[in-house]
């Protein structure tokens, strides 16, 4: 790891653990913005973690990247990921970067030429802090475009974790680009996916602490096999997650044309691998995990709602299966070997 | 928190790929896909002497042993393409595997020098004695004997599923040197047979519930075994069995049994437009990739001669449990009875890999002792 990197990581493991407290936590799930959270992230340049070149912050992108799943171990109720990998396919893309908050719209807005210029039009659902965009990064037709202005909240909603999710309608003017190789959607299911990982070893580790605290009969839970063998099995698909996400990662580093097989991998892998653990976090947890007052459920209600963003599992699982069966049973080996 | 790291691009490896994938095309293009589905299971001394004439056998190892000093990483292609291709393995598997770098880790210099260049050059079949009627999964119940002797030592008891003894040139023998199976770890010593000039030594077939005669029982009546038998350091068995056992638990070979009949299921679905088949093969391929992933990633640690005990228990618990979905998730989705005489290959092929199924989480460390080396790791044991 670079020095830069290795001091962005320490810096953000730090911030975040401040930022993620107990009072942070259950405000925002109460769907109130937490500006002075979001201004802690922007005082240390976040926002342009993952924007290569003169505009960004000199951190090799897998580094960058690594930030993002400690997002997830906090379930950060900030949409941070959102706008660092929005800002870096502005970049990539020659557009200016953001100046605040990015909302990512991979589909649903219209980009077309009007005059010399270009105009956004439509509606789009379930968009991550719609409300408190400042800025939509849109996807449609091979172009990326930057809108910062004419766009409204038309309705509020949110995921299980109470991460809004509002609908918004658009009319208005856009900066416009050619897209560069990975799709907005792609870019969104890579950020879920690195959180997701997070929050799952998030998982493990909040579930060892309490077998190890917790005595029943007369002794600790994790003295007891069954309950052994269970958190084995829950460590084991956090392991899974972590190795799908940076499957994904990887590739997108290396631009890889691999990428879009890859990432579908990863959603799949990490829907399966979230299904197991959260049941297994919750039974070990018992009734107290089960309550308003423990923070388990930060994870596991953000886990529950990320795996079908950016793409439900179930697409993203398709579409792998697609480009499998597009093989013969002698190319697939080497199809899978590709990745 | 267990990170397992992101293995390096390697492009010598990946050039080997090539080569290993031309040689293969020619050298088993008449094996069937029943013969295929084998896998690890499949024994030809001829193949595994070609292998190692290519010098792809016992690569990482020095020059001086018949090696070829060639990273972990290259080695990983080889095992990962001949086993995704289905070619015999078998011949040189374990000595490959794990009893070559035992010795190379253990074994006197005269033990090294006779054996590795023999193992490098698929001409040497090893088999593992640990297992015995009372000590499965509890190894440190070993009851087996080796009484000092002047001269070695003289052998009594009995070891079980003794895989390849029939054919083995050599045994790595776990066994009880001092004490009782009271004193568990301390007194265990590892010793090297020659099965093929050892009096004593009686090898009986059992046969599997397929039928077919991969495992042993093999008894020692009191069987004259010289000092040269011994591996490494007297009364130090057990701690040298479990660093053996790391490279028997996270390669290729623990997600890739069941690949015959997930390559015979592409073939019978393939451009399907069934969501079903789609799904259910997407999942398949997203958990075969993480597997891939995850088991490389081990390679990077062993490469490093980093411990990686847990990683591999990781590795093949996950691996044995997608072995052994595949062949329930492919009656999903073809309406097949299996058969093992059928000439449509996937019932065959469907038939022989549920059939071997059951033995993918007993193998080389049950499910129930793995979860409890990831618990251990976790600090909950």
């Amino acid at each position: 790891m670079s020095d830069t990197g290795a001091l962005l990581a320490e810096m953000t493991a730090r911030l975040l653990a401040r930022i993620c407290d107990d009072a942070t936590m259950r405000a925002a799930r109460g769907g109130i913005w937490q500006q002075s959270a979001w201004d802690a992230a922007v005082e240390q340049g976040l926002p342009l973690a993952l924007v290569e070149g003169e505009q960004g912050f000199g951190v090799p992108l897998e580094e960058g990247l690594a930030l993002i799943g400690l997002f997830g171990r906090h379930a950060l109720p900030l949409p941070l990921a959102e706008t660092m990998i929005g800002n870096a396919l502005l970049a990539r893309a020659g557009l200016p970067v953001a100046e605040g908050v990015v909302a990512l719209v991979p589909d649903g807005i219209a980009l077309r030429q009007d005059g010399t210029g270009w105009r956004a039009a439509g509606t789009a659902d379930r968009i991550a802090w719609g409300r408190d965009a400042t800025t939509l990064v849109v996807e449609d037709g091979g172009r990326i475009a930057l809108v910062t202005s004419d766009f409204d909240v038309t309705a509020q909603g949110d995921n299980m974790a109470g991460m809004p999710r509002d609908r918004i309608a658009v009319d208005a003017g856009a900066d416009v680009a050619a897209s560069t190789g990975v799709s907005l959607l792609e870019a969104g299911a890579l950020i879920r996916a690195l959180t997701m990982a997070g929050a799952l070893q998030t998982l493990v580790a909040l579930t060892v602490a309490h077998v190890t605290e917790r005595v029943q009969f007369g002794r600790a839970l994790s003295g007891f096999q069954a309950v052994q063998h269970s958190l084995a099995r829950l460590a084991s698909e956090a392991a899974a997650a972590s190795a799908a996400a940076d499957l994904a990662a990887d590739a997108f580093v290396a631009a890889s044309p691999q990428f879009g097989i890859a990432i579908a991998a990863a959603r799949a892998r990490i829907s399966d691998a979230a299904g197991i653990a959260i049941g297994i976090a919750h039974q070990l947890h018992g009734a107290i995990g089960f309550t308003d007052e423990h923070r388990l459920h930060w994870f596991t209600t953000a886990l529950w709602s990320w795996r079908d963003e950016f793409g439900s599992a179930a697409w993203w699982t398709r579409r792998l299966g697609r480009a499998a069966l597009a093989q013969s049973s002698q190319a697939y080996w080497p199809f899978v070997t590709a990745v | 928190m267990l990170q397992f790291p992101s293995p390096p691009r390697h492009d010598a490896a990946e050039q080997l790929r090539g080569d290993v994938r031309a040689f293969l095309a020619e050298a088993i293009a008449d094996r069937t896909s029943l013969q295929r589905a084998e896998s690890w299971n499949g024994f030809d001394r001829d193949f595994s002497r070609a292998l190692g004439a290519r010098g792809w056998l016992g690569m990482t190892w020095p020059k001086r042993y018949g090696g070829q000093e060639r990273s972990a990483f290259e080695r990983y292609v080889v095992v990962e393409e001949t086993l995704a291709a289905g070619a015999p393995v078998s011949a040189h598997w374990i000595a490959e595997r794990q009893s070559g770098p035992t010795l190379l880790k253990f074994g006197t210099e005269a033990q090294r020098a006779a054996i590795l260049p023999r193992i490098a050059a698929g001409d040497c079949v090893f088999c593992i004695g640990m297992s015995e009627p009372d000590s499965g999964s509890d190894l440190a119940a070993v009851r087996t004997r080796a009484e000092p002797v002047p001269g070695g030592w003289r052998v009594t008891g009995t070891k079980l599923w003794t895989t390849n003894a029939h054919e083995a040139d050599y045994m790595m023998l776990f066994c009880r040197s001092a004490g009782t199976p009271a004193d568990r770890h301390k007194g265990t010593t590892q010793l090297l047979v020659d099965m093929k000039a050892t009096e004593g030594v009686t090898v009986r077939p059992i046969l599997d519930l397929a039928g077919q005669h991969h495992f042993n029982e093999v008894h020692f009546d009191n069987a004259f075994l010289p000092e040269t038998a011994l591996i490494g350091t007297e009364g130090e068995g057990w701690a040298q069995v479990m660093s053996e056992l790391a490279f028997e638990r996270s390669g290729p070979e623990r997600f890739l049994s069941s690949i015959q009949l997930l390559l015979e299921l592409i073939g019978a679905l393939r451009g399907s437009e069934s969501e079903l088949a789609q799904m259910t093969i997407g999942r398949l391929t997203a958990h075969l990739l993480t597997l891939r992933r995850l088991s490389r990633g081990v390679a990077v640690l062993l490469e490093a001669r980093e411990d990686a005990s847990i990683h591999a228990a990781i590795v093949k618990d996950l691996g044995a449990t997608f072995e052994q979905d595949l062949p329930e998730i492919a009656r999903t989705l073809v309406d097949a009875e299996p058969d093992r005489q059928s000439t449509r290959d996937l019932l065959a092929v469907l038939a022989f890999t549920m059939m071997s199924a059951p033995s993918f989480s007993l193998r080389g460390g049950t499910r129930e002792i793995l979860r409890g080396i990831i618990a251990r790791g976790l600090g909950v044991r």
